[in-house]
């Protein structure tokens, strides 16, 4: 366990000295603010369109921090050469998949804590309300979901030669999954067998990330969800994790590393 | 000498970039249409801005159902245009949104069961403080498609609702500064005048104006919306009935029966006012008492 910290803990340093976090950061935050100062018809009661705005931007930004970061672990580390001592440690591959996906998803636990407390900061001070624990509950479900992410681009990151390639395709399959994930199942009906049934395959197939965009929940200030569905839905979430990243081990422990 | 001759050339350079800057700035807004476009947002997108406009203006109606609002996927099933935006409640156009609404259907399998639990699933409006999240979406679109009159006519109905009939009207006068023959935006303006202003002849001229360019737009084959012309007769009908011009008024109530879905209440007061008009008629006996 203490080997997987340690990994994790290189993950979140990098994370830290790299510019991308903050880039994104400073790009929401500014975007936020300055669309907030905005006066629609000296109207100051207005808040929704800065919450869906900040909401968007922040999710775009946690889903591009957690792809790039993990799509360049394992490759750095081969093109590096790093991988070597490393596994000499030693170190064993199962270890080097686990130890990655803990930091990316702490990485990315971090950058969503700083981004989620300016939303509460902007949100709360504007509304005059602090639904705290709504803004938890979509804090977890949008992180259950980057650990599914996270788990994909791990695996991704060691069947696709370059890391762009990677990044790319998990971006579309993401994105993909994101906008019609929910819909699949009525785009299957409306075709003949057996494309159907493929589609319909498909639809039981794929994770589901669209459960863990709650954004509209926080924007519209409607009630809490279920804790018992939230825990499912991290249960479903960590599952569909487990199941990429045995798949990424799997692959990964017959994978030669020299270039 | 010979060191301070690149300083000077630069001097002079940068004189001859300033004058000729001061020469051609005026004229360089003659030179295109963009030059003399009036925000960022044209000069960036150009005519794609459309696009956008549309967008934003779906998500108005978006903010309006709190979230609860069909895909791409269910809107074979959902309500159509945007007349539920400006739609009382009891009036027809609401009840049709209100069944057309109900687009989720039962759940098909136990994914979609469950991904309710995380989406929102009541059909709600925006009422009393929460009125007014739909206007910053409707000023983005009237920014980037200044042509929609839609998005004018809506952003007022909200703004009137809110007590803010400045506001209207000067977004409104912005609309028509933009589409000078929309009668649907005159027959705003006219509302404006009439139920806010309390002025009458102005409401009148809106209201003439709008029936007017809704003529025009017929005879040119625009196929303008009958509904429109519909609440534009009955509003100046009711106006000429206030300040006593019956004829006036049920000639313009003979007008919306043409376009009216439901004539027999037109028809109604037609014969109301008709008899209005024998009793006030010179050569109409006194009522018996």
């Amino acid at each position: 366990m203490n080997t997987i910290f340690a990994l994790a803990n290189v993950v979140i340093k990098e994370l830290c000295r790299r510019k991308d976090f903050y880039v994104l950061f400073v790009l929401t935050a500014v975007l936020t603010l300055l669309l907030g100062s905005v006066s629609f018809f000296q109207d100051i009661k207005v808040v929704r369109y800065v919450k869906e705005i900040a909401l968007l931007l922040i999710w775009i930004s946690a889903l591009v921090i957690a792809i790039a970061t993990t799509a360049r672990q394992l490759p750095a580390e081969r093109e590096h050469r790093t991988i070597f001592p490393l596994l000499a440690k030693p170190v064993t591959r199962g270890q080097v998949i686990l130890g990655k996906f803990v930091g990316c998803w702490l990485a990315c636990g971090l950058a969503l804590v700083v981004f989620y407390l300016f939303f509460g900061v902007v949100s709360g001070s504007r509304e005059h309300s602090w639904p705290v624990l709504n803004w938890l509950q979509a804090f977890w479900l949008q992180w259950s979901m980057l650990g599914i992410v996270v788990a994909l681009v791990l695996l991704g990151s060691i069947v696709f030669a370059a890391p762009s390639s990677n990044a790319t395709i998990c971006f579309i399959l993401v994105l993909g999954i994101l906008l019609l994930g929910r819909h699949l199942n009525q785009v299957a009906l409306q075709q003949p067998e057996p494309l159907r049934s493929v589609v319909y395959g498909l639809y039981f197939f794929i994770p589901h990330l669209e459960w863990y965009d709650v954004r509209d929940l926080i924007i519209y200030d409607h009630q809490l969800i279920g804790w018992g569905d939230c825990a499912l839905a991290s249960l479903y979430a960590g599952v569909y994790a487990a199941l990429l990243l045995f798949g990424a081990w799997l692959l990964f422990r017959r994978k030669p590393l020299h270039l | 000498m010979k060191r301070l001759v690149p300083y000077l050339i630069l001097g002079l350079l940068a004189v001859g970039c300033f004058s000729l800057a001061t020469v051609l700035q005026a004229r360089a807004y003659g030179w295109s249409r963009r030059a003399q476009a009036d925000n960022i947002l044209k000069v960036l997108l150009g005519d794609g801005r459309r696009l956008f406009a549309n967008h934003f203006f779906i998500q108005a109606d978006v903010s309006f159902h709190s979230g609860y609002y069909p895909s791409i996927f269910d809107q074979a099933r959902a309500a159509q245009g945007s007349r539920h935006l400006t739609a009382e409640e009891g009036d027809p156009a609401h009840e049709e949104h209100e069944k057309s609404m109900d687009f989720l259907g039962p759940p098909r399998d136990w994914i979609e069961r469950f991904g309710r639990h995380f989406m929102v699933t009541d059909h709600t409006h925006l009422h009393g403080d929460t009125e007014s999240e739909i206007l910053p979406w409707l000023k983005i679109s009237a920014e980037l498609d200044p042509q929609k009159v839609e998005t004018y006519t809506v952003a007022a109905y909200w703004l009137r609702k809110l007590n803010k009939a400045s506001e209207a009207e000067e977004f409104l006068r912005e609309g028509l500064r933009n589409n000078p023959n929309s009668h649907e935006i005159l027959f705003e303006l006219g509302r404006l005048c009439a139920e806010y202003h309390h002025d009458p002849a102005r409401a009148r001229k809106m209201w003439e104006l709008g029936l007017r360019k809704w003529a025009d737009q017929e005879a040119a084959g625009q196929k303008p919306e009958l509904f429109h012309l519909d609440q534009l007769a009955v509003h100046l009908a009711r106006l000429e009935e206030q300040e006593g011009n019956l004829a006036r008024a049920i000639e313009l109530l003979q007008l919306a029966i043409k376009a009216t879905p439901h004539p027999e209440a037109l028809q109604r007061q037609i014969e109301e006012l008709e008899q209005r008009r024998a009793a006030h008629s010179p050569g109409a006996s006194p009522p018996a008492h």
